[in-house]
């Protein structure tokens, strides 16, 4: 019995904060929220040449056949590091989907996604937390009709896994006719969402699990979960650093109790709950029977925990933390968005009591 | 990662289930925490003959004397949990006494009390805290002055729990007041029959009598009496409160305490409707199961710590100020499901498991406080764990001449 990262994976998190604290430093995150550009191809790049692009992907595709909880490793360095990235679509759902698929769609697409050529776009929102604004996808004799809202990844997306309302996925080609990409701006400026609109567009079904939705839900809900994790760790460290060297009344203003019990009420909620995401992305790895429940807790649990760290966090670095000179926002949105993707924590947690046979 | 375990623990499993499926005519109904009945003395010794109980203490002090092993000792928690079978007596004596004299008693001292504090002959209660020295226990002004080859103690100590029925004391008392605050302090052993100790019951807002305030007027006790050198019992204290933190806030009492409230909403109906039939309440259970299956695996993360010899650094720390707080919240819905029924007590109708949730949704704030409170906690967690500044200490704390 080991509850650890293993020695591999401890110096696979070292490497990736490296590589991001090069790639990823805040100025690059500034200068990719400031220009709309629409994927941050140097970052990629460099994750690609880690092997954050393969960690799911099979040896026999190019990838490294590694599992959830090193994908979630991923996922929470990229929180720490607020860093633009196509990781969510192109490395863990697009791959997870693909796999469901037949072997010529597999041979055709995961060589590039594991070497971080291809970018995919995942446009699962509707199947999973329900449709807004008149979204869904139907599909009927290999066309797509409808539109999808918060697709991940969707910028200039080389593919597209679609979750049609009837829960079917399907593959559609970046470049299909019919098929219209609108960019929706949220607050989270170091994602990018879309929305597809799809008029008689051409597209191949995947020959997806019977379970094969769900499956992605899970796995996106314990990366949205670690990427929460990762930017509570950030605004934690950001919080006690200016604690100790911000100066009131003649001393450091993390010398008062008043401050420093909001840091460790920030670290008593952060610690569990990273026990939480390490075991979900564990047990979806391992086919254990309470891996979606640990899923779904870990999503809304740090949804939870997400908001208060971002509130509390900015709270201690008093007026400075609402500027943008210190740019602690990117990392309060970025928890924002990990909140309400693939469903907010309210509608998370019927899942789970309809997953127990409560609902 | 691997949660899975290896044949030779599995093998120990088995050995575990099976001691339990054979004993189950041996269990005694209720263990509590006063002087234990002859029933609970046999299988307390049942115990630490098959190393259940005492398992790592050595033989020659009348323990099992097996190796440490922490996977093996919580094998044996979660066994006892699942066959509902009472575990071994877990009095402060056993809990706290007994690992502080194996760290740094005599060869006497662990020779004397080790033994019959394990097998239940001797009850222990603890004199720590005073109406002046809680979480700044290191005020404490009980006196012992010297007389002769004895101390003559004089002072006042709370929240004794167990002293009614103790009949030994480990105490810590100023002898040395001239020197600074941390360094006055000794740890002594001394009899609860000794004369000049009264015992007064200190009722709590559950109705009950949890604890004690213990009053000492010219108590004699040798000098012998003390454990680990004069001056230096704050350091012997310190090594017993990290067993006392350690207890507290344990995880298999929350997940335990959930498995009750969810059976308690799938079979309770308020206006003809099942409690779980409620989306609010489901909810709330929602958030709380989260919150169960986090400290569950920190857990499990520190034990790996335990196992691995790794530091376990904030996981470990914010256990005793999560766990509690956890413990309390899961009370605190359980009242609220039951809505009137859950004010309820004592010996009313309608009362449900006792009154147990309204018990414990009151006693357990007492141990979000008691232990080190949670603000205490939040200090430790932010100076010990993050590395923020501590309070800047008054120049006044440094010697406690003339405290008593």
């Amino acid at each position: 019995m080991e509850f650890a990262l293993s020695a591999d994976q401890r110096q696979f998190q070292e490497s990736l904060d490296r590589t991001l604290e090069r790639l990823s430093p805040l100025s690059r995150v500034r200068r990719f929220a400031d220009e709309t550009e629409p994927v941050a191809r140097d970052v990629w790049r460099g994750l690609a040449d880690l092997g954050a692009a393969a960690v799911l992907i099979p040896e026999a595709h190019g990838g490294l056949g590694l599992t959830l909880l090193d994908a979630a490793l991923v996922a929470e360095a990229l929180g720490r590091f607020a860093a633009p990235s196509p990781f969510l679509g192109s490395a863990v759902l697009a791959p997870l989907a693909l796999l469901q698929g037949s072997d010529a769609q597999q041979a055709r697409w995961l060589p590039k996604l594991a070497a971080g050529e291809a970018i995919a776009g995942v446009a699962i929102a509707e199947a999973v937390a329900g449709a807004r604004d008149g979204g869904g996808v139907t599909a009927s004799g290999g066309k797509l009709n409808g539109k999808a809202l918060f697709v991940i990844d969707a910028a200039e997306a080389d593919l597209f896994i679609v979750a049609d309302t009837a829960r079917a996925l399907h593959l559609v080609d970046g470049g299909a006719a019919g098929l219209t990409r609108i960019p929706l701006a949220s607050i989270d400026l170091t994602r990018r969402l879309g929305e597809l609109r799809f008029e008689d567009t051409p597209a191949e079904p995947l020959d997806a699990r019977p379970d094969g939705l769900q499956r992605l839900r899970d796995a996106g809900w314990a990366m949205l979960a670690a990427d929460a994790l990762g930017a509570c760790d950030a605004m934690l460290a950001k919080a006690v650093a200016y604690a100790q060297e911000r100066q009131q009344f003649g001393r450091a203003i993390g010398s008062f109790q008043a401050v420093k019990h909001l840091c460790a009420e920030m670290a008593a909620e952060i610690e569990p709950a990273r026990s939480l995401v390490w075991y979900a992305a564990y047990a979806l790895s391992e086919g254990l029977d309470d891996g979606p429940l640990a899923a779904a807790h870990a999503k809304a649990h740090l949804s939870e925990i997400g908001r208060f760290v971002a509130r509390t966090a900015t709270e201690v670095h008093g007026g400075m933390g609402i500027t943008d000179l210190l740019g602690l926002h990117y990392w309060f949105k970025r928890i924002g968005l990990d909140r309400q993707l693939l469903g907010g924590p309210e509608r998370v947690r019927h899942l789970a009591a309809v997953m127990q046979g409560f609902a | 990662m691997d949660l899975t375990l290896s044949p030779d623990y599995e093998a120990f499993r088995d050995e575990v289930r099976a001691f339990l499926d054979a004993h189950r005519g041996d269990y005694p109904t209720a263990m509590g925490v006063e002087r234990p009945r002859a029933d609970i003395l046999a299988w307390q010794n049942l115990l630490i003959e098959h190393g259940y109980a005492a398992r790592t203490v050595p033989t020659e002090y009348g323990g099992h004397g097996a190796e440490p092993d922490v996977l093996k000792s919580r094998i044996i928690a979660e066994e006892f949990t699942r066959a509902r079978a009472p575990g071994g007596l877990a009095g402060q004596g056993i809990s706290m006494l007994v690992p502080t004299l194996l760290e740094v008693g005599s060869e006497e001292q662990k020779r004397r009390w080790i033994e019959p504090t394990l097998k239940g002959e001797i009850v222990w209660c603890q004199g720590y805290s005073e109406p002046g020295a809680g979480s700044d226990l290191a005020a404490l002004k009980t006196r012992a002055t010297e007389d002769g080859e004895d101390f003559l103690i004089n002072g006042q100590k709370i929240w004794t729990s167990t002293a009614h029925a103790a009949d030994m004391i480990f105490c810590l008392v100023r002898t040395e007041p001239d020197a600074p605050k941390h360094a006055g302090i000794s740890y002594l052993l001394f009899p609860m029959t000794t004369p000049g100790i009264e015992v007064r019951p200190l009722k709590t807002m559950t109705g009950h009598s949890e604890f004690n305030e213990v009053f000492f007027t010219d108590v004699r006790v040798p000098k012998t009496s003390v454990v680990g050198g004069r001056g230096q019992g704050w350091f012997v204290a310190n090594a017993t409160l990290k067993h006392e933190r350690g207890m507290l806030g344990d995880p298999n009492a929350a997940e335990q305490r959930l498995q009750a409230i969810i059976a308690l909403m799938r079979e309770e109906t308020v206006g003809g409707e099942r409690l779980m039939a409620n989306p609010v309440l489901r909810d709330r259970l929602m958030r709380l199961q989260a919150r169960v299956m986090a400290m569950k695996f920190n857990g499990m993360r520190t034990l790996t710590s335990a196992m691995t010899g790794a530091p376990a650094g904030m996981a470990a720390l914010v256990v005793k100020l999560q766990g509690c707080e956890l413990n309390h919240q899961l009370a605190a819905f359980a009242i609220d499901i039951l809505g009137e029924l859950g004010v309820l007590y004592e010996d009313s109708p309608h009362l449900r498991a006792h009154g147990s949730w309204q018990q414990r949704y009151m006693f357990d704030l007492g141990l979000i406080i008691g232990g080190g409170t949670a603000q205490i906690q939040k200090n430790i967690i932010a100076e010990r764990g993050l590395g923020l500044p501590r309070e800047p200490k008054p120049a006044s704390d440094a010697v406690m001449r003339g405290a008593a």
